[in-house]
Protein backbone atom coordinates (compact mmCIF):
# COMPACT_ATOMS: atom_id res chain seq x y z
CA UNK A 1 0.00 0.00 0.00
CA UNK A 2 1.68 3.37 -0.70
CA UNK A 3 1.39 6.23 1.82
CA UNK A 4 2.65 9.00 -0.09
CA UNK A 5 3.20 10.03 -3.75
CA UNK A 6 4.26 12.87 -5.54
CA UNK A 7 0.36 14.67 -5.13
CA UNK A 8 1.15 17.36 -3.40
CA UNK A 9 -0.45 16.72 0.69
CA UNK A 10 -2.35 13.62 -0.57
CA UNK A 11 -3.20 10.95 1.93
CA UNK A 12 -3.65 7.02 0.93
CA UNK A 13 -7.13 6.38 -0.19
CA UNK A 14 -7.06 3.43 2.31
CA UNK A 15 -6.17 5.57 5.11
CA UNK A 16 -8.56 8.81 3.98
CA UNK A 17 -11.25 5.85 3.71
CA UNK A 18 -10.97 3.99 6.38
CA UNK A 19 -10.85 7.19 8.71
CA UNK A 20 -13.99 8.19 6.98
CA UNK A 21 -15.50 5.03 7.98
CA UNK A 22 -14.83 6.28 11.43
CA UNK A 23 -16.69 9.03 10.56
CA UNK A 24 -19.67 7.42 9.69
CA UNK A 25 -19.49 5.14 12.70
CA UNK A 26 -19.67 8.11 14.93
CA UNK A 27 -22.34 10.16 12.75
CA UNK A 28 -24.92 6.92 13.46
CA UNK A 29 -23.99 6.91 16.90
CA UNK A 30 -24.52 9.96 17.56
CA UNK A 31 -27.05 11.72 15.25
CA UNK A 32 -28.42 8.48 14.01
CA UNK A 33 -27.73 9.45 10.01
CA UNK A 34 -26.05 7.46 7.98
CA UNK A 35 -24.57 9.27 4.91
CA UNK A 36 -26.92 9.81 1.37
CA UNK A 37 -26.93 12.45 -0.81
CA UNK A 38 -29.29 12.83 -3.73
CA UNK A 39 -32.22 13.79 -1.30
CA UNK A 40 -30.61 16.67 -1.18
CA UNK A 41 -31.26 17.15 -4.76
CA UNK A 42 -34.93 16.83 -4.44
CA UNK A 43 -35.25 19.43 -1.88
CA UNK A 44 -32.86 22.10 -3.60
CA UNK A 45 -35.01 21.70 -6.40
CA UNK A 46 -38.10 22.08 -4.56
CA UNK A 47 -36.92 25.18 -3.07
CA UNK A 48 -35.38 27.05 -6.35
CA UNK A 49 -39.02 26.05 -7.88
CA UNK A 50 -40.74 27.36 -4.82
CA UNK A 51 -39.30 31.04 -5.93
CA UNK A 52 -41.01 30.43 -9.51
CA UNK A 53 -43.95 28.00 -9.03
CA UNK A 54 -44.72 27.47 -5.75
CA UNK A 55 -48.26 25.99 -6.55
CA UNK A 56 -46.87 23.45 -8.53
CA UNK A 57 -44.75 22.25 -5.95
CA UNK A 58 -47.12 22.58 -3.50
CA UNK A 59 -49.09 19.86 -5.62
CA UNK A 60 -46.41 17.43 -6.44
CA UNK A 61 -47.16 14.54 -4.17
CA UNK A 62 -42.53 14.32 -4.15
CA UNK A 63 -42.20 16.92 -2.90
CA UNK A 64 -44.38 16.46 -0.15
CA UNK A 65 -42.67 13.35 0.82
CA UNK A 66 -39.26 14.82 0.73
CA UNK A 67 -40.00 18.79 2.09
CA UNK A 68 -37.85 21.42 0.57
CA UNK A 69 -36.33 22.20 2.85
CA UNK A 70 -32.62 22.67 4.85
CA UNK A 71 -32.01 19.16 7.05
CA UNK A 72 -29.20 17.20 8.16
CA UNK A 73 -28.35 15.93 4.69
CA UNK A 74 -28.21 18.87 2.86
CA UNK A 75 -26.03 20.67 5.18
CA UNK A 76 -23.98 17.51 4.68
CA UNK A 77 -23.63 17.81 0.85
CA UNK A 78 -22.75 21.68 1.49
CA UNK A 79 -20.30 20.51 4.35
CA UNK A 80 -18.40 18.14 1.74
CA UNK A 81 -18.06 21.13 -0.36
CA UNK A 82 -16.28 23.33 2.45
CA UNK A 83 -14.20 20.44 3.75
CA UNK A 84 -12.78 19.98 0.43
CA UNK A 85 -12.31 23.77 -0.09
CA UNK A 86 -10.21 23.60 3.41
CA UNK A 87 -8.30 20.52 2.56
CA UNK A 88 -7.32 21.87 -1.29
CA UNK A 89 -6.35 25.31 -0.41
CA UNK A 90 -4.32 23.87 3.16
CA UNK A 91 -2.39 21.52 1.09
CA UNK A 92 -1.59 23.77 -2.01
CA UNK A 93 -3.63 21.43 -4.56
CA UNK A 94 -6.61 23.67 -5.06
CA UNK A 95 -7.15 24.07 -8.80
CA UNK A 96 -9.29 25.98 -10.91
CA UNK A 97 -10.21 23.76 -13.75
CA UNK A 98 -13.59 23.66 -16.40
CA UNK A 99 -12.00 20.45 -18.52
CA UNK A 100 -10.70 17.72 -16.59
CA UNK A 101 -7.18 15.92 -17.83
CA UNK A 102 -8.54 13.17 -18.90
CA UNK A 103 -11.49 14.48 -20.80
CA UNK A 104 -9.47 17.06 -22.48
CA UNK A 105 -6.91 15.06 -24.44
CA UNK A 106 -10.00 12.94 -25.60
CA UNK A 107 -12.66 15.79 -26.43
CA UNK A 108 -10.80 18.68 -26.53
CA UNK A 109 -10.50 21.85 -23.75
CA UNK A 110 -13.73 23.12 -24.96
CA UNK A 111 -15.38 23.83 -21.46
CA UNK A 112 -18.80 24.51 -23.46
CA UNK A 113 -19.13 21.19 -24.57
CA UNK A 114 -17.58 19.98 -21.43
CA UNK A 115 -20.72 21.97 -19.31
CA UNK A 116 -23.48 20.34 -22.19
CA UNK A 117 -22.21 16.81 -21.47
CA UNK A 118 -21.83 17.02 -17.19
CA UNK A 119 -24.93 18.97 -16.82
CA UNK A 120 -26.81 16.09 -19.38
CA UNK A 121 -25.23 13.55 -17.57
CA UNK A 122 -26.08 15.30 -14.21
CA UNK A 123 -29.76 14.67 -15.19
CA UNK A 124 -29.61 11.80 -15.99
CA UNK A 125 -27.69 10.49 -12.91
CA UNK A 126 -29.97 12.49 -10.38
CA UNK A 127 -32.91 10.76 -12.64
CA UNK A 128 -31.28 7.52 -11.89
CA UNK A 129 -30.39 8.11 -8.37
CA UNK A 130 -33.80 9.11 -7.19
CA UNK A 131 -35.82 6.14 -9.18
CA UNK A 132 -32.84 3.69 -7.72
CA UNK A 133 -33.71 5.54 -4.01
CA UNK A 134 -30.16 6.16 -3.53
CA UNK A 135 -26.73 7.44 -4.79
CA UNK A 136 -23.02 5.45 -4.53
CA UNK A 137 -23.73 7.17 -0.60
CA UNK A 138 -26.81 6.00 0.51
CA UNK A 139 -26.88 2.53 -1.59
CA UNK A 140 -22.81 2.34 -1.88
CA UNK A 141 -21.58 3.44 1.39
CA UNK A 142 -24.37 3.11 4.07
CA UNK A 143 -26.44 0.41 2.18
CA UNK A 144 -23.53 -2.00 1.98
CA UNK A 145 -22.30 -1.34 5.48
CA UNK A 146 -25.41 -2.43 6.77
CA UNK A 147 -25.65 -5.03 4.33
CA UNK A 148 -28.58 -4.57 2.63
CA UNK A 149 -29.34 -5.96 -0.47
CA UNK A 150 -30.67 -3.28 -1.94
CA UNK A 151 -27.59 -1.61 -1.65
CA UNK A 152 -25.40 -3.99 -3.38
CA UNK A 153 -27.52 -4.52 -6.27
CA UNK A 154 -27.90 -0.49 -7.17
CA UNK A 155 -24.04 -0.36 -6.20
CA UNK A 156 -23.59 -3.40 -8.74
CA UNK A 157 -25.82 -1.16 -11.60
CA UNK A 158 -24.41 1.93 -10.62
CA UNK A 159 -20.75 0.77 -12.29
CA UNK A 160 -22.16 -1.22 -15.16
CA UNK A 161 -24.22 1.63 -16.41
CA UNK A 162 -20.65 3.37 -15.84
CA UNK A 163 -18.81 1.29 -17.40
CA UNK A 164 -20.59 1.06 -20.27
CA UNK A 165 -21.07 4.89 -20.21
CA UNK A 166 -17.12 5.36 -20.42
CA UNK A 167 -17.18 2.47 -23.00
CA UNK A 168 -18.90 4.30 -25.41
CA UNK A 169 -16.92 7.91 -24.68
CA UNK A 170 -13.41 5.96 -24.46
CA UNK A 171 -13.10 3.04 -26.65
CA UNK A 172 -11.13 3.31 -29.71
CA UNK A 173 -8.44 5.31 -27.81
CA UNK A 174 -7.52 8.74 -27.91
CA UNK A 175 -7.42 11.03 -30.65
CA UNK B 1 -30.98 23.50 14.46
CA UNK B 2 -28.44 21.14 16.75
CA UNK B 3 -29.37 18.52 13.45
CA UNK B 4 -27.77 21.42 10.92
CA UNK B 5 -25.10 21.60 12.55
CA UNK B 6 -24.08 18.33 13.13
CA UNK B 7 -24.76 17.88 9.35
CA UNK B 8 -22.39 20.70 8.02
CA UNK B 9 -19.43 19.25 10.52
CA UNK B 10 -19.94 15.87 9.23
CA UNK B 11 -19.83 16.69 5.77
CA UNK B 12 -16.38 18.83 6.29
CA UNK B 13 -14.88 16.30 7.89
CA UNK B 14 -16.57 13.82 4.64
CA UNK B 15 -14.96 16.26 2.09
CA UNK B 16 -11.70 16.73 3.76
CA UNK B 17 -11.60 12.96 3.41
CA UNK B 18 -12.56 12.90 0.11
CA UNK B 19 -10.20 15.80 -0.80
CA UNK B 20 -7.50 13.71 0.76
CA UNK B 21 -7.87 10.69 -0.81
CA UNK B 22 -8.50 12.00 -3.83
CA UNK B 23 -11.41 10.60 -4.63
CA UNK B 24 -13.55 13.78 -6.03
CA UNK B 25 -12.42 14.39 -9.03
CA UNK B 26 -13.51 13.24 -13.16
CA UNK B 27 -9.69 11.70 -13.37
CA UNK B 28 -10.21 9.39 -10.64
CA UNK B 29 -14.37 8.44 -11.32
CA UNK B 30 -13.97 7.92 -14.98
CA UNK B 31 -10.69 6.01 -14.14
CA UNK B 32 -11.82 3.52 -12.04
CA UNK B 33 -14.76 2.68 -14.49
CA UNK B 34 -12.03 2.23 -17.11
CA UNK B 35 -9.90 0.12 -14.98
CA UNK B 36 -7.17 2.34 -15.20
CA UNK B 37 -6.58 3.91 -11.37
CA UNK B 38 -8.82 2.04 -8.78
CA UNK B 39 -8.17 5.02 -6.23
CA UNK B 40 -12.52 5.44 -5.24
CA UNK B 41 -13.06 1.86 -5.09
CA UNK B 42 -9.98 1.56 -2.48
CA UNK B 43 -11.18 4.43 -0.19
CA UNK B 44 -14.85 3.60 -0.86
CA UNK B 45 -14.05 -0.39 0.21
CA UNK B 46 -12.00 0.70 3.34
CA UNK B 47 -14.64 2.81 4.28
CA UNK B 48 -17.14 -0.01 3.90
CA UNK B 49 -15.16 -2.43 5.81
CA UNK B 50 -14.51 0.01 8.98
CA UNK B 51 -18.09 1.39 8.84
CA UNK B 52 -19.40 -1.97 8.65
CA UNK B 53 -17.37 -3.48 11.61
CA UNK B 54 -18.21 -0.77 13.58
CA UNK B 55 -22.15 -0.38 12.67
CA UNK B 56 -22.78 -3.71 13.22
CA UNK B 57 -20.75 -4.40 16.59
CA UNK B 58 -22.75 -1.70 18.31
CA UNK B 59 -25.83 -2.69 16.66
CA UNK B 60 -25.49 -6.09 18.44
CA UNK B 61 -25.38 -3.74 21.98
CA UNK B 62 -28.98 -1.79 20.46
CA UNK B 63 -26.21 1.57 20.03
CA UNK B 64 -26.84 2.28 16.83
CA UNK B 65 -30.23 2.29 14.37
CA UNK B 66 -30.31 0.82 11.54
CA UNK B 67 -31.85 2.48 8.52
CA UNK B 68 -31.51 0.99 5.10
CA UNK B 69 -33.91 0.95 1.86
CA UNK B 70 -36.24 -1.74 0.73
CA UNK B 71 -35.25 -3.69 -1.47
CA UNK B 72 -37.02 -3.02 -5.06
CA UNK B 73 -35.82 -4.71 -8.00
CA UNK B 74 -37.54 -2.48 -10.58
CA UNK B 75 -36.17 0.74 -9.19
CA UNK B 76 -33.06 -0.40 -7.88
CA UNK B 77 -31.84 -1.99 -11.24
CA UNK B 78 -33.01 0.42 -13.53
CA UNK B 79 -32.16 3.24 -11.51
CA UNK B 80 -28.97 1.91 -10.99
CA UNK B 81 -28.04 1.36 -14.48
CA UNK B 82 -29.64 4.97 -15.37
CA UNK B 83 -27.37 6.42 -12.83
CA UNK B 84 -24.20 4.73 -14.01
CA UNK B 85 -24.98 6.31 -17.34
CA UNK B 86 -24.83 9.57 -16.23
CA UNK B 87 -22.16 9.00 -13.65
CA UNK B 88 -20.23 7.59 -16.92
CA UNK B 89 -21.48 11.28 -18.26
CA UNK B 90 -20.66 13.55 -15.89
CA UNK B 91 -17.75 11.89 -13.87
CA UNK B 92 -18.84 12.96 -10.48
CA UNK B 93 -21.47 11.77 -8.14
CA UNK B 94 -24.31 13.55 -6.19
CA UNK B 95 -22.29 13.44 -2.65
CA UNK B 96 -18.49 13.93 -4.17
CA UNK B 97 -19.08 17.09 -6.65
CA UNK B 98 -19.04 19.35 -4.12
CA UNK B 99 -16.10 17.69 -3.25
CA UNK B 100 -14.93 18.58 -6.90
CA UNK B 101 -16.57 21.85 -6.38
CA UNK B 102 -14.07 22.46 -3.59
CA UNK B 103 -10.98 21.87 -5.26
CA UNK B 104 -12.08 24.30 -7.90
CA UNK B 105 -13.17 22.22 -10.64
CA UNK B 106 -15.79 24.41 -11.28
CA UNK B 107 -17.31 22.05 -14.06
CA UNK B 108 -18.90 20.16 -11.07
CA UNK B 109 -21.07 23.06 -11.19
CA UNK B 110 -22.91 22.20 -14.65
CA UNK B 111 -23.55 18.92 -12.48
CA UNK B 112 -24.93 20.23 -9.40
CA UNK B 113 -27.34 22.36 -12.31
CA UNK B 114 -28.04 18.92 -13.73
CA UNK B 115 -29.07 17.24 -10.62
CA UNK B 116 -31.17 19.90 -9.22
CA UNK B 117 -33.06 19.61 -13.08
CA UNK B 118 -32.92 15.98 -12.58
CA UNK B 119 -34.75 15.88 -9.70
CA UNK B 120 -37.14 18.24 -10.38
CA UNK B 121 -38.24 16.03 -13.35
CA UNK B 122 -38.23 13.32 -11.36
CA UNK B 123 -40.72 14.77 -8.92
CA UNK B 124 -42.83 15.45 -12.25
CA UNK B 125 -42.90 12.43 -13.24
CA UNK B 126 -43.17 10.79 -9.87
CA UNK B 127 -46.85 9.83 -10.00
CA UNK B 128 -46.79 8.35 -13.06
CA UNK B 129 -43.66 5.89 -12.58
CA UNK B 130 -45.31 4.91 -8.93
CA UNK B 131 -48.30 3.66 -11.13
CA UNK B 132 -46.23 1.89 -14.06
CA UNK B 133 -42.58 1.41 -12.79
CA UNK B 134 -41.99 1.87 -9.31
CA UNK B 135 -42.52 -1.16 -6.42
CA UNK B 136 -42.40 -3.93 -9.05
CA UNK B 137 -40.28 -6.54 -7.55
CA UNK B 138 -40.51 -5.38 -3.86
CA UNK B 139 -38.63 -8.30 -1.39
CA UNK B 140 -39.15 -4.98 1.53
CA UNK B 141 -35.96 -4.63 4.01
CA UNK B 142 -34.01 -7.32 3.15
CA UNK B 143 -29.82 -8.18 3.93
CA UNK B 144 -27.85 -10.16 2.52
CA UNK B 145 -27.32 -12.50 5.93
CA UNK B 146 -31.61 -12.64 5.73
CA UNK B 147 -31.29 -13.47 2.12
CA UNK B 148 -29.12 -16.63 2.25
CA UNK B 149 -29.73 -17.41 6.11
CA UNK B 150 -26.42 -17.51 8.04
CA UNK B 151 -25.43 -15.21 11.11
CA UNK B 152 -24.58 -11.30 9.56
CA UNK B 153 -20.93 -11.72 11.37
CA UNK B 154 -20.14 -14.55 8.36
CA UNK B 155 -21.11 -12.66 5.95
CA UNK B 156 -18.97 -9.42 7.32
CA UNK B 157 -15.99 -12.04 7.79
CA UNK B 158 -16.55 -13.41 4.02
CA UNK B 159 -17.07 -9.56 2.88
CA UNK B 160 -13.61 -7.96 4.67
CA UNK B 161 -11.99 -11.11 3.29
CA UNK B 162 -13.09 -10.63 -0.11
CA UNK B 163 -12.28 -6.86 -0.02
CA UNK B 164 -8.57 -7.65 1.30
CA UNK B 165 -7.64 -10.20 -1.83
CA UNK B 166 -9.52 -7.01 -3.92
CA UNK B 167 -6.68 -4.78 -2.52
CA UNK B 168 -4.12 -7.20 -2.64
CA UNK B 169 -4.73 -7.44 -6.16
CA UNK B 170 -4.94 -4.08 -6.81
CA UNK B 171 -1.55 -3.37 -5.83
CA UNK B 172 -0.32 -6.09 -7.66
CA UNK B 173 -1.15 -4.82 -10.50
CA UNK B 174 -0.23 -1.24 -10.05
CA UNK B 175 -3.95 0.00 -10.46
Amino acid sequence: MELGNKDEGSWSPYIAGGLSGLVIIVSVMWTGQFFGASTSFVRSAGMLGKLTGPERVAQLEYFIRYLPKLDWQLMFVIGIFVGSLIASVWSGSFKLQGVPDMWAERFGTSPVKRGIVAFIGGIIAMFGARLADGCPSGHGLSGIIQLAVSGLIAMIFFFVGGIIMTRLLYSGGNK
Amino acid sequence: MGMLIYGLLTGILFGFLLQKGRVVRYDKQIGALRFQDMTIIKFMMSAIIVGMVGIHFFDTFGLVQLLYKPLVLGENITGGMLFGLGWGLLGYCPGTQGGALGEGRWDALWGILGMIVGAGLYAETYPFLMKNVLNLGNYGYLTIPQLIGVNRWLVVIIFIAGVLALFRWFEKKGL
